[in-house]
């Protein structure tokens, strides 16, 4: 691993990994709580909202995107709210519906909307743009510790750090009223916990990982990013801190297999050209999921 | 009953009578759900130290009216005292023990982690869990006779040992108040002898307890009140005085039949 690694995949590999991390903490307990498609709904409905949020800042940066999703998440609420109301449809399909359209509509918004001068496009939305997030100003392992070369580091990579440092804290503070509400909400209630707020919380970290995440790795590997490694985690045990541990690493393992594949795989089995490192990453995560369900050792039902 | 004080209590205006000797008092409780109410206008006066049976048809309001009393379910309208203080004030006077089936037992948790859940006032929202705690978790356990499941999963329980494991966590609440929804649906006679011995323990020891029950056969053997309920409060006091075949026909109207009623040996007044 000379100074190409360094340059190319270094830190493709560590944004990878620090999404896949951000995701899988709050997807643990959004997964317990049977809320494991609320990861799903925000990535779909983030979109139109980032978009606007470019169109109004003219820039690629956190806050604003961070806005518009909120903004887009509310609207998102309202619509669902509406169509279950007006159309008498059940909520799950209200939901369904609901986030869909949004994507769709955030797509055509992206196509209409001049974002040729940054990192925006429907392709980019889908499958993120981990492989173009390359630190030119590296020239090898040394430039680690060269000031004037970690200055040229992409920004993606201090925006998900701070997302999953602030996932990470959020989880680690509020881990024993967190575990509480989740199990027995109405209990957590009765004793004074604020189980409403920590709902809303939870939803709000799971948010941030998604637009953090979103901006490097695309919306279809965000869903798995959420999904995958906590319900691959559930089947290695039953408690619920080494369930969070076993999810942690399973996310890097995905994050890294998942991009060596895909920018060395084809050339393995004799191709020419590198795959989508997302598609990859969210292809091994699935894997990891199967195989934990074939073989993890608490995949048993359990008798009443 | 529905004299003035408690029109007074019902309009909002400063109570007129003093709830501060009762371990719980209800007035004018209205819930609803998606506008049909599930529990309307009720009152209730727990006396201190007795064991009170909350008692009607399935969709009476019975769980209800707990999950109201513990603020876990918004009310439209009525007042909530806990020796005369509000709820927001007097919660660590009230431990709870939900049903059951109200909760998934796959969650990755063992027995003890559970029981611990039951010290959230003690601990707050940050503190962690110290070797006290666990200490004091085990004693829970050891008083329903589960000491030696601390380390099980709590899917592998049967529903017996689930029912005892949510009385663990309500004696961890360390209240003076119980309040329990259905303790005994579902379970072995074992389990049952176990939490009415826990209950008159915690009885002698002068706390107060409320249960939602469903097995009219086992009223008066278990309980010393009786509150019958259908929506409306039908009526409520000691069980030789108002656990009636009367009452209990007004209660459930006609889906209780006769032969039911008589069966339960109450006199027909």
């Amino acid at each position: 691993m000379g100074p190409d690694f360094v340059v190319l995949s270094l830190v493709p590999m560590l944004i990878g990994a620090l999404a896949a991390v951000a995701c899988a903490l709050p997807g643990n307990f959004l997964l317990l709580r049977r809320q494991a498609l609320i990861g799903d709904a925000i990535s779909h409905v983030v979109l139109p909202g980032i978009v606007a949020g470019f169109l109004v800042t003219g820039s690629v940066a956190t806050l604003p995107m961070l806005l518009g999703a909120g903004a887009a998440a509310l609207v998102a609420v309202a619509l669902i709210e509406a169509v279950r109301r007006l159309g008498r449809i059940e909520p799950g399909a209200a939901m369904g519906v609901v986030f869909t359209t949004m994507f769709a509509a955030g797509v055509l918004l992206l196509e209409l909307s001049d974002t040729s001068s940054v990192h925006l496009d429907v392709e980019h939305a889908l499958y993120g743009n981990l492989e173009s997030l390359v630190w030119l100003d590296a020239t090898g392992w040394q430039s680690l510790l060269d000031p004037a070369a970690l200055a040229g580091l992409p920004p993606e990579l201090g925006r998900i750090a701070a997302a999953a440092l602030g996932v990470g804290l959020f989880v680690r503070l509020f881990w024993r009223p967190l575990a509480a509400a989740t199990f027995d909400e109405h209990f957590a209630r009765a004793q004074g916990v604020p189980t409403a707020a920590l709902g809303l919380g939870l939803v709000m970290v799971a948010a941030l990982a998604a637009v953090a995440a979103f901006d490097a790795v695309g919306s279809i590997i965000v869903i798995a990013m959420f999904i995958c490694p906590p319900a691959a985690a559930r089947l290695m045990t039953d408690r619920l801190g080494r369930q969070v541990a076993w999810s942690v690493a399973f996310a890097v393992l995905s994050a890294v297999a998942g991009y060596i594949l895909a920018g060395y795989g084809p050339l393995w089995l004799g191709g020419q050209d590198a795959v989508s490192a997302a598609g990859m990453i969210a292809a091994v995560s699935g894997l990891i999921l199967a195989a934990a369900c074939l073989l993890g050792p608490h995949r048993r039902p359990r008798p009443g | 009953m529905s004299g003035p004080l408690t029109l007074a209590a019902r309009d909002g205006r400063a109570l007129a009578e003093d709830l501060a000797p009762y371990p719980l008092a209800v007035r004018g409780l209205t819930v609803s759900y998606g506008g049909r109410p599930a529990v309307f206008s009720v009152d209730m006066t727990v006396e201190p130290g007795s064991m009170t049976a909350i008692v009607g048809p399935n969709g009476a309001g019975k769980s209800t009216l707990l999950k109201a009393a513990l603020g876990i379910v918004p009310r439209l309208a009525g007042t909530v005292t806990l020796h005369g203080r509000p709820l927001d004030r007097a919660r660590g006077e009230v431990a709870y023990v939900p049903q059951r089936a109200s909760v998934d037992w796959d969650f990755p948790a063992r027995v003890l982690d559970v029981v611990l859940m039951g010290m959230s006032r003690d601990l707050g929202l940050l503190r962690p869990v110290r070797a006290r705690h666990r200490s004091r978790a085990m004693d829970c356990l050891a008083r329903v006779g589960m000491e030696g499941f601390a380390a099980r999963q709590i899917g592998q329980l049967s529903g017996g040992q689930q029912q005892r494991v949510f009385l663990a966590r309500a004696l961890a609440q360390g209240a003076s108040l119980y309040l329990l929804d259905e303790p005994f649906a579902g379970v072995d006679a074992a389990t049952e002898r176990a939490v009415i011995a826990v209950l008159s323990a915690l009885r002698a020891e002068g706390a107060t307890v409320v249960a939602v029950h469903h097995d009219l056969s086992t009223v008066r053997d278990h309980f010393s009140h009786v509150l019958l309920l259908n929506v409306r409060r039908i009526a409520e006091g000691p069980v030789e005085r108002v656990f009636t075949a009367e009452n209990l026909q007004a209660t459930y109207g006609g889906r209780l039949g006769a032969a039911q009623i008589g069966d339960l040996g109450l006199a027909a007044s």
